[in-house]
């Protein structure tokens, strides 16, 4: 059972194969015996589960359930759910539980979807590996010394290892698609503005984006079905109806384009990645679709842009973390300032001190100029480059990242070639395009990621073509063979 | 030029982070290349290019002038560090 | 040496809408503390802010009413500090690219001249919350329930040069913008704070001197000693020699005197940038338009019309369109009785000083203007005198009703009846004969004094109700 996609699972409980209750007993059994070697869960709600599936079982029953009726899900730290714990795996909200829920949370919870528990994450979503969680770092299903990527790990070391068929994610810069690629599950990034950021502990306003991730594409389609909307407290969010991304799954690609950024496929690729990523190219190609390669002239400028306009946009997010109204309070401040100070200098990490003290240093009299106006006009370059892309064609192909998952503290100590970790995933936020991560192989036991970009608002030609693609390929149904636990 | 510990402590002031005297020489090290990294963005030609700050570029919704809130200062305050009869507290502000 | 005062000040206006500016959250004024801060409000995690239509459409009524440009594209940005009633750690204002552009208006001074004054921006913000300080044993108290309530700040262009023409301004301002109703403009409640930005220069020079800019004026008596405060202080410290230090001063009205916030000695770095969680505001050339068709008549304009309509004096009109309450209140007078003369005398006189003296605003007046017409048009039939008719204004105001009850139900109706008024004249001749001869032997002029004994005694037996001016035709008559 614990291996199931959602699609599987929603078959075995209309069938009436398994209850929710049975199927949420399981996973949480597993969770309490199976997580401590993974650490990819902060908090397990229990007894919430048991009582949503137990709703869910009478909503079956009753003929009423909707298509996730029953499903059980986890949801990263960073969705603020009402009565459960919300850390966002820093000790700034170590106790901070929220009287609300994230419209995402909303949504899903308004699905019939019962919530596992809150995925272990990198703190604040800053990171890509995991380690700068304040609750230690998720080790990777696939290998015990590799990390999970970041900063959505937990969500995607879960799945990877059984513990819950699908997670929530956000991806400021690669937080969905890079953990999807390093546990060998299927990701996606939706458009910028398709789903709510309300309730979403913000990490950098203008790129943050929550997304769906599981062990197929069509569950992808089906979770982002429940995800995607309107949100009328959320400005940014996009006032366009919803399809039903699972309407165009089969469509064939026959005629369908791909384009292949030559920036994506030079030097800092692995070559075994390469390797991979080409078959997994071929494949598309013989169901018909035809490959084109494309510039994106800009490439260059992502990573120098990204680390401005992301630090930027969080260092003042993050100002409201100031031991006033909740969250992380120092114990007898002697001014306000010391209140201040001491209750951030106590609650935050050090990468997440780092990139404020960046967002401040970029946003501060006499560079704004130089950083900040700069990295919004490069934005709008690196925008234009895949705007022109998509004149050619349909959608975007390459790796998700130079390689398969790093061991666990091998780039701790150097926050630029971590950084370099999301050259492949970073532009596509800073355009606010959709995008995905799925399985497209093995290197040396470890999984490689295929990443599929396409046009704001295209979530269904990624889907199809990830789903087309999974049809004929088995790599998205491997998995580690550290899984042990017993199907209960 | 690269940034200084000076800067970085009037950076840190501004952001209410406090550096702690034996982490500075590293926390300097790592925001050097940090920004090295991000000057890199100097050489790239930007002249007349429009600032982007949302992917979409998107116009603003407005909300009708209703009240949609109820009261909720008892469910906000319970999750608060210090109140007293209904006000959040921090230490003496002097003006 | 002789010094020139030069003053610019950032009016922050209260918009009169019923949610706040980013939240759902009611604005009203007095609530209990924090009751009225929902999570938007409070920087909750995740929280996110979206636009109030109303505030915008107020920001834009404010620049036509003005003349202003209209910003056909303007942008959110958050100016970014530390204090604990600003919950986000930043305020959501405007910055390069303000809702409202450059426009001007005209104050009247008491001399009876005017001069224009500058506007150089008006943008969009959020109020912040209050701090309290006493009572919590060496802590403060923060109430965010003014958190979040819609600001309009008015930045005016260094035009000012006297503390007469900063309160001129400001009462022009605070006339604009009730009568465009979009501010209660309640200075006492706050919903009209002042920023003053105040330099001296010497005399015909056009470089500006160094300013201090007192935080925070809230009335416009405070505005004014203030202001007279900081010239003192200024030109004295220039006298002998020194230099104003660029700083920011608050006014203590106790004491009378500005001083320096020294709590602000870091300085303040805002990093302003455009605030990503919000769009652009787009508004097109229709709804512009809409909304300047559908302007109220603003003040200077109904003061025009009043000189020429009710031919009133330039002041009289400027008293009477002051307030737009008062200003209708004056016409429905002036129609209903059909003498705008007499009913502009009433309204400045009579109702004004007692609004004055009862410390009342025109929205509570005890008397209706169709009230005060019905007075009027009884003295202008000659149903009552002058002064009998300030008795029934006392009446009314008291609440015993409207003017023709009272001069019923007291019986003040003037007697106009000849053969009545005949008998009394007749009597007072006959009960006075001494003052007849004295009367009669004095010359013209002495006569004309003479005769007042009479229409007086008259006046008493008819207990003021008889019409003066018959009496007098027949005491020229009978007194021969």
């Amino acid at each position: 059972m614990h291996k199931q996609t959602v699609a599987q699972l929603m078959r075995g409980l209309r069938d009436k194969q398994f209850s929710s209750q049975e199927l949420t007993s399981s996973l949480l059994q597993r969770i309490e015996q199976l997580d401590g070697q993974y650490n990819s869960f902060l908090t397990v709600s229990k007894d919430q589960a048991l009582a949503m599936a137990k709703a869910a079982d009478a909503q079956l029953a009753s003929g009423n359930a909707g298509p996730l009726t029953g499903i059980p899900i986890a949801h990263k730290d960073v969705f603020c759910t009402q009565g459960v714990r919300t850390s966002c795996a820093s000790r700034m909200l170590d106790n901070f539980i929220p009287p609300y829920d994230a419209t995402v949370v909303r949504q899903l919870n308004e699905a019939g979807t019962v919530m596992l528990g809150k995925t272990n994450m990198d703190e604040f979503a800053m990171g890509s590996s995991n380690e700068s969680s304040y609750y230690g770092a998720v080790s990777n299903p696939w290998g015990s010394t590799l990390v999970p990527g970041g900063s959505s790990g937990g969500s995607a070391a879960a799945i990877a290892a059984g513990l819950t068929p699908a997670a929530t994610g956000t991806d400021t810069g690669g937080s969905i698609r890079q953990p999807a690629a390093f546990c060998g599950i299927t990701g996606l990034k939706p458009t910028y503005g398709r789903v709510s950021r309300l309730g979403m502990v913000a990490y950098a306003s203008s790129l943050d984006q929550a997304g769906p991730m599981a062990r197929s594409a069509e569950d992808c389609a089906l979770l982002l079905n429940a995800m995607a909307g309107h949100d009328p407290l959320d400005s940014t969010s996009a006032a366009r109806a919803v399809p039903d991304y699972c309407a165009d799954l089969n469509r064939p690609l026959e005629g369908l384009r791909i384009g292949l950024p030559k920036e994506y496929f030079g030097d800092g690729l692995d070559s075994t990645t390469a390797a991979c990523i080409e078959s997994a190219l071929k494949e598309l190609e013989q169901q018909g679709a035809t490959l084109v390669e494309v510039s994106l002239a800009h490439a260059n400028l992502t990573i120098p842009t990204y680390y401005i306009v992301a630090p930027a946009e969080a260092s003042t997010n993050l100002s409201r973390f100031d031991g006033v109204r909740y969250g992380h309070r120092c114990d007898a401040p002697s001014d306000l300032d010391d209140l201040y100070t001491r209750s951030r200098e106590e609650g935050f990490g050090d990468e997440v001190k780092l990139r404020i003290l960046v967002g401040t240093y970029a946003l501060s009299a006499g560079y704004y100029e130089a950083y900040y106006r700069k990295a919004q006009q490069a934005r709008r370059l690196i925008k234009d480059d895949f705007m022109n892309s998509f004149q050619q064609v349909d959608i975007i192909a390459g790796p998700t990242t130079p390689g398969p998952a790093f061991a666990l503290g091998s780039k701790n100590n150097d926050p630029v070639s971590m950084y370099l970790e999301d050259i492949y995933t970073l532009a596509v936020n800073l355009a606010g395009l959709p995008a995905m991560s799925l399985p497209a192989g093995l290197v040396e036991g470890k999984p490689v990621g295929l990443q599929l970009i396409g046009q704001h608002f295209d979530e269904s030609r990624l889907l199809n073509v990830a789903h087309r693609f999974q049809q004929a390929t088995n790599w998205h149904n491997l998995t580690p063979d550290s899984i042990t636990g017993a199907d209960l | 030029m690269p940034i200084d510990q000076d800067e970085i402590e009037k950076i840190a002031a501004l952001a209410r982070i406090r550096i702690k005297d034996e982490q500075l020489p590293g926390v300097t090290e790592r925001l050097r290349n940090i920004l090295a990294m991000m000057d890199t963005l100097q050489a790239a030609d930007t002249e007349g290019v429009e600032p982007m700050a949302n992917p979409l570029d998107a116009v603003q919704p407005l909300r009708a002038d209703e009240v949609t809130e109820i009261n909720r200062r008892e469910a906000f305050q319970t999750i608060a560090p210090a109140v007293e009869n209904g006000l959040y507290l921090v230490p003496k502000v002097i003006e | 040496m002789q010094w020139e005062t030069v003053i610019g000040l950032e009016v922050h206006l209260q918009l009169a809408t019923k949610s706040k500016i980013f939240s759902g959250s009611a604005t009203t004024f007095g609530a209990e503390a924090n009751t009225q801060a929902s999570a938007v409000d409070l920087a909750m995690p995740g929280m996110l802010p979206v636009l109030n239509e109303q505030a915008v459409r107020y920001a834009v009524m404010f620049g036509l009413g003005i003349g202003a440009k209209i910003g056909r594209r303007s942008v959110f940005d958050r100016k970014n500090y530390f204090y604990p009633d600003l919950p986000k750690g930043y305020q959501i204002s405007q910055f390069s690219d303000p809702i409202v552009g450059e426009g001007s208006f005209e104050i009247q001074l008491e001399d009876g001249s005017s001069r224009t004054i500058g506007i150089t921006r008006a943008h969009l913000e959020e109020d912040a919350g209050k701090s309290l300080h006493e009572d919590f044993h060496d802590q403060t108290g923060i109430d965010l329930n003014r958190a979040g309530t819609p600001l309009l700040e008015i930045v005016s262009e260094p035009d000012i040069r006297s503390a007469e023409e900063a309160v001129a301004y400001l009462k022009a301002l605070h006339s604009l913008v009730t009568y465009l109703e979009i501010s209660d403009g309640n200075m006492a409640e706050g919903s009209m704070r002042c920023d003053i930005n105040i330099s001296l220069r010497p005399a015909g020079s056009t470089t500006l001197g160094t300013r201090a800019e007192i935080k925070n004026v809230n009335s416009f008596r405070f505005v004014e000693k203030a202001i007279q405060y900081e010239i003192e202080r200024q030109s004295d410290i220039l006298e002998d020699g020194g230099q104003i230090v660029q700083e920011t001063r608050l006014y203590d009205a106790d004491r009378n005197e500005t001083r320096s916030m020294r709590s602000k000695e870091v300085a303040n770095d805002y990093r302003y940038f455009p605030e990503p969680d919000l769009l652009p505001i787009v508004l097109d050339e229709d709804y512009i338009e809409a909304l300047r068709e559908a302007l109220p008549e603003l003040p200077r304009e109904k003061r025009e019309r009043f000189i020429t309509q009710y031919e009133l004096s330039p002041y009289d009109a400027g008293v009477l369109s002051a307030h737009r309450a008062l200003a209708d209140y004056f016409e429905t007078t002036a129609s209903k009785a059909g003498d705008a003369k007499i009913a502009a005398n009433w309204v400045q006189g009579e109702l004004l000083g007692r609004l004055n003296r009862d410390e009342l605003e025109i929205s509570d007046c005890p008397v209706p203007a169709e009230n005060l017409a019905q007075l009027i048009q009884r003295i202008l039939d000659n149903s009552i005198s002058g002064k009998i008719a300030k008795q029934v204004f006392d009446a009314m105001w008291s609440g015993e009703g409207d003017a023709d009850s009272i001069i019923e139900a007291r019986g003040l109706k003037q007697v106009s009846d000849s053969g009545a008024l005949e008998a009394m004249v007749d009597s007072v001749i006959a009960d006075n004969q001494a003052q007849v001869e004295q009367y009669l032997a004095a010359d013209e002029n002495k006569r004309k004094k003479l005769v007042g004994f009479f229409v007086g005694q008259v006046m008493k037996l008819s207990k003021g109700q008889a019409n003066p001016q018959m009496v007098n035709q027949l005491l020229a008559k009978k007194l021969v």
